[in-house]
């Protein structure tokens, strides 16, 4: 690259290159023909730029295992009770457990066969007074905090595509976290009910035996739980009304093939009409052959949602769940209901939601600030330095243009700590050229003519200039290994721009020194 | 053009004087290291867990009649905060345990029924989880330490080893001295204030190695001189530029603390502090360090020549 046509050539090219790259990224895109537009990888703006929602959630994972130790239990008294095995109970225990009692010898080794041969998950039992207990193996653990997650992550992507947001991002974090990112989102209230809710729907029969008001005084019946119903009124004020539902759960929302809204015409109110798939149906219409004239209560997440009385078997696999939704409510239900419920409950344990307006703030000040620091630089850099000032100008605008074009071209992400990142970046990337033009000073006040002078200012500034780029290196590196979203925004912005400037500062400058002296052969340099 | 001409000053008949000085700043730092496992330090919601939601009002709200409202509606440690507009305002709150979400939706309903006349929107809520700001501290805490490990290991291959321990010394004085200025003046210690502390421990070492390459070019030529003179040489003759790269810098760090916004002011502050400090102490730090290593005896002819 000694010529000096062929290293004009390459700034220019790489110059047209970044520029070509970089506006389809800015607002003149809509004034770009399609075909540019369309076919050039743009620079995305971070949620705290375009607004946006940003939600770390926790996957309850022990909840899951609870839940799925509780569904075991039941399956492992059935199998006992159709080998006839005469134990005396059963029952979850502790968080991963199951504890059997039995009455004799005989039929602890019976038990104890039956666990071993049918349910491998379970490691060998701990015995003490007549009661065996069980726990899950670490494989079995494992293997449900795993599917808890993924299915977890599945749900929700489900319930997001199916409520509408461009682009979002959903993503496993570490072992029990989901990552969330909605950008552009308008209504953050509503997107974190729909998000959020465990959506566990079940049928389940109202104990009409027992009495409510003692139940609440002494405790519920060991077959029921108290339920609630929570009635809002206009006013916005609610009330709760308890209810005795029996444990067993008849009918889950596992069973639903579709979940729709539609509007009852008689009270003109929105409800969300259940389909159950085949198997779900035929479930349905033995429940309500066999308890015609019972309250069945439709629970959703532990709350009875409504507890209608059976007028009669229904057949055809459809249901109804309404009771005083707003429409956007019934709507999101909907959705819910059809992506499925959560294997757990989820905990949004971080929540960053950025109106757009705060971002368009944001927006104009960075570039606000990016105009009058770069204004500064360019003004200082010429007063000081005359027309070498003004080379190094020019490589401090080739520098900010190819950051741009290399930002779009790796589809970076833009956040407001990467705007400041650029504006700094134009402050560090003159210092490459002011530790050079002082060099080039001092071989000049040796006697040296402006050509030898500038090599040697050249030649000995360049591993300054490396170390210290090196140095700065390291850390954005870091920075963006570990920085959240913002943060790593602006060291993808100081990184590139410093590696930039190692480019535009020691080739694109030495070139138009090199024009004075071997072209245009100036006795003095203007620095 | 050169705002001064050649200089003289003897740079390390001082060094005693101000070895004390940035001791001090030094140990200030120190302490707001250690008052954040005491829990004395000021942590930002992002450390610390808790909320931070910004409202803008369709009036302008008097701040006293929000805090009078606020200390009703029983969160006396909220933390407010108007903004150059009379109509915005941020409310912080630090919380580490709690539902997050009903906390958010309270402070909302406190305004909606305190000042029913003027309605408000929020236009951001951050609801850090107490976990997850444990996890940033952890975070940030290995990021200080890999990119200080990372900085050490180049300087120590790039330069002789005494010139290594004294950039990293001065390089730690520099991130300490900020961070006790910060703690001094109060500032919340969030993410966005660690990345500007690493970007200046990155940056720092600039005039460090401007003055060190210098030093050992000298060392080179004037095989005869003695130390201390040498590096006041050396000193003099790159002070231009340890000055005025430092300068450009603080061009732009000053439009964005200027026009940057709120988000952007302490991070920019916090480097603008660095930038000085740095300069100051490649100077004034990280050169007679280099005494330590006996002043009337010759150092051994540097290895890596630059």
């Amino acid at each position: 690259m000694r010529s000096i046509m062929a290293r004009v050539s390459l700034l220019a090219a790489f110059t047209m290159l970044a520029i070509v790259l970089f506006l389809p990224s800015t607002p003149l895109a809509d004034r770009l023909p399609d075909f540019w537009v369309k076919k050039i990888p743009k620079i995305v703006l971070g949620l705290d730029l375009q607004g946006g929602m940003h939600l770390v959630l926790d996957v309850d994972q022990d909840k899951a295992i609870e839940n799925h130790v509780q569904r075991v239990v039941g399956s492992v008294s059935d199998s006992l009770k159709k080998k006839q095995i005469p134990f005396t109970s059963i029952s979850a225990a502790g968080a991963s457990g199951m504890s059997i009692s039995f009455p004799d010898e005989k039929t602890r080794e019976a038990v104890n066969r039956l666990i071993g041969e049918e349910y491998p998950v379970f490691g060998s039992p701990a015995v003490k007074d007549g009661t065996m207990t069980y726990q899950l193996n670490d494989k079995e653990t494992t293997r449900l905090k795993e599917s808890a997650l993924s299915q977890a992550l599945e749900t929700i992507r489900n319930r997001i595509d199916k409520f509408g947001v461009s682009e979002p991002v959903i993503q496993k974090q570490g072992e029990r976290e989901i990552v969330v990112e909605l950008p552009g989102l308008k209504d953050p209230e509503r997107a974190i009910q729909l998000i959020g809710k465990t959506a566990v729907l079940e049928f389940r029969l109202l104990d009409e035996s027992g009495d409510v008001s003692k139940a609440l005084k002494f405790g519920p019946p060991p077959d029921d739980d108290i339920l609630y119903e929570v009635k809002r009124a206009k006013d916005g004020t609610s009330e709760r009304i308890p209810f005795l539902v029996k444990k067993e759960v008849l009918l889950t929302g596992d069973f639903l093939s579709d979940a729709r809204v539609a509007i009852d015409s008689q009270f003109n109110e929105p409800y969300v009409a259940l389909t159950f798939d085949s198997n779900g149906a035929k479930i349905f219409e033995r429940i309500t052959s066999q308890n015609t004239g019972k309250r069945l209560a439709i629970v959703l997440d532990g709350n009875v949602h409504s507890a209608p009385t059976i007028r009669e078997a229904i057949s055809g696999g459809r249901a109804q769940i309404s009771g005083g939704f707003a429409y956007d409510e019934a709507t999101d239900l909907a959705i819910v209901l059809r992506a499925g419920a959560l294997p757990a409950p989820v905990n949004i344990i971080q929540n960053v939601t950025v109106g757009p307006s705060v971002g368009q703030d944001s927006i104009r000040s960075g570039v606000k600030a990016g105009i009058l620091g770069g204004f500064l630089v360019l003004l200082f850099m010429f007063v000081y330095y005359k027309v070498s000032g003004l080379v190094a100008d020019f490589a401090m605008g080739l520098n900010v243009i190819m950051l741009l074009g290399a930002m779009a071209w790796l589809n970076s992400t833009l956040t407001l700590p990467g705007i400041a990142g650029i504006v700094l970046t134009m402050g560090m990337g003159v210092d490459s050229n002011v530790l050079i033009f002082e060099r080039i000073k001092e071989e000049l006040k040796t006697g040296r003519t402006p050509r030898s002078a500038v090599n040697a200012g050249y030649d000995r500034a360049w591993w300054t200039i490396i170390d210290s780029h090196v140095t700065t290196l390291i850390t954005a590196a870091v920075l963006f290994q570990f920085g959240s979203g913002p943060i790593k925004g602006f060291a993808v912005s100081l990184s590139l721009g410093i590696l930039i400037n190692l480019f535009t500062s020691l080739v694109g400058t030495k070139v138009i020194f090199d024009i004075q002296n071997e072209r245009l052969r100036v006795k003095r340099l203007s620095i | 053009m050169d705002i001064w001409g050649e200089t003289n000053i003897d740079f390390m008949g001082k060094r005693w004087i101000l070895f004390t000085v940035s001791g001090i700043a030094a140990i200030i730092g120190l302490i707001a290291i250690i008052a954040i496992p005491l829990g004395k330090a000021n942590l930002g919601t992002d450390f610390a867990g808790g909320i931070a939601i910004q409202f803008r009002f369709e009036k302008p709200v008097s701040i006293e009649k929000v805090r009078l409202l606020m200390e009703k509606g029983g969160f006396r440690d909220a933390n407010l905060q108007q903004f150059a507009e009379p109509d915005k305002l941020l409310i912080r709150l630090k919380r580490s345990s709690g539902d997050l979400r009903a906390v958010s939706k309270s402070i909302g309903d406190v305004f909606t029924n305190g000042i029913p006349d003027n309605r408000f929107t929020v236009e951001s809520t951050t609801e850090i989880g107490p976990t997850v700001g444990k996890k940033l501290q952890r975070d940030a805490l290995w990021a200080v330490g890999i990119s200080m490990l990372g900085i050490l290991i180049y300087v120590a291959w790039r330069f002789e080893f005494r010139f290594g321990v004294a950039a990293v010394i001065a390089t730690l004085h520099d991130v300490l001295a900020v961070m006790g200025f910060l703690y001094i003046i109060n500032k919340e210690m969030t993410l966005l204030i660690v990345t500007a502390l690493l970007t200046l421990a990155g940056y720092s070492l600039t005039d460090t190695v401007v003055v060190f390459d210098r030093i050992r070019e000298n060392m080179h030529k004037r095989t005869k001189e003695e130390l201390i003179p040498l590096i006041n040489r050396s000193v003099n003759e790159v002070l231009h530029r340890t000055i005025v790269t430092s300068f450009t810098v603080v061009l732009t760090l000053t439009s964005l603390l200027i026009l940057g916004g709120e988000v952007i002011h302490d991070f920019a502050l916090t480097l603008f502090a660095g930038v000085i400090v740095g300069t100051y102490s490649s100077i004034f730090i990280a050169s007679p360090i280099l005494l330590f290593w006996g002043d009337k005896e010759k150092l051994g002819t540097a290895s890596h020549r630059a």
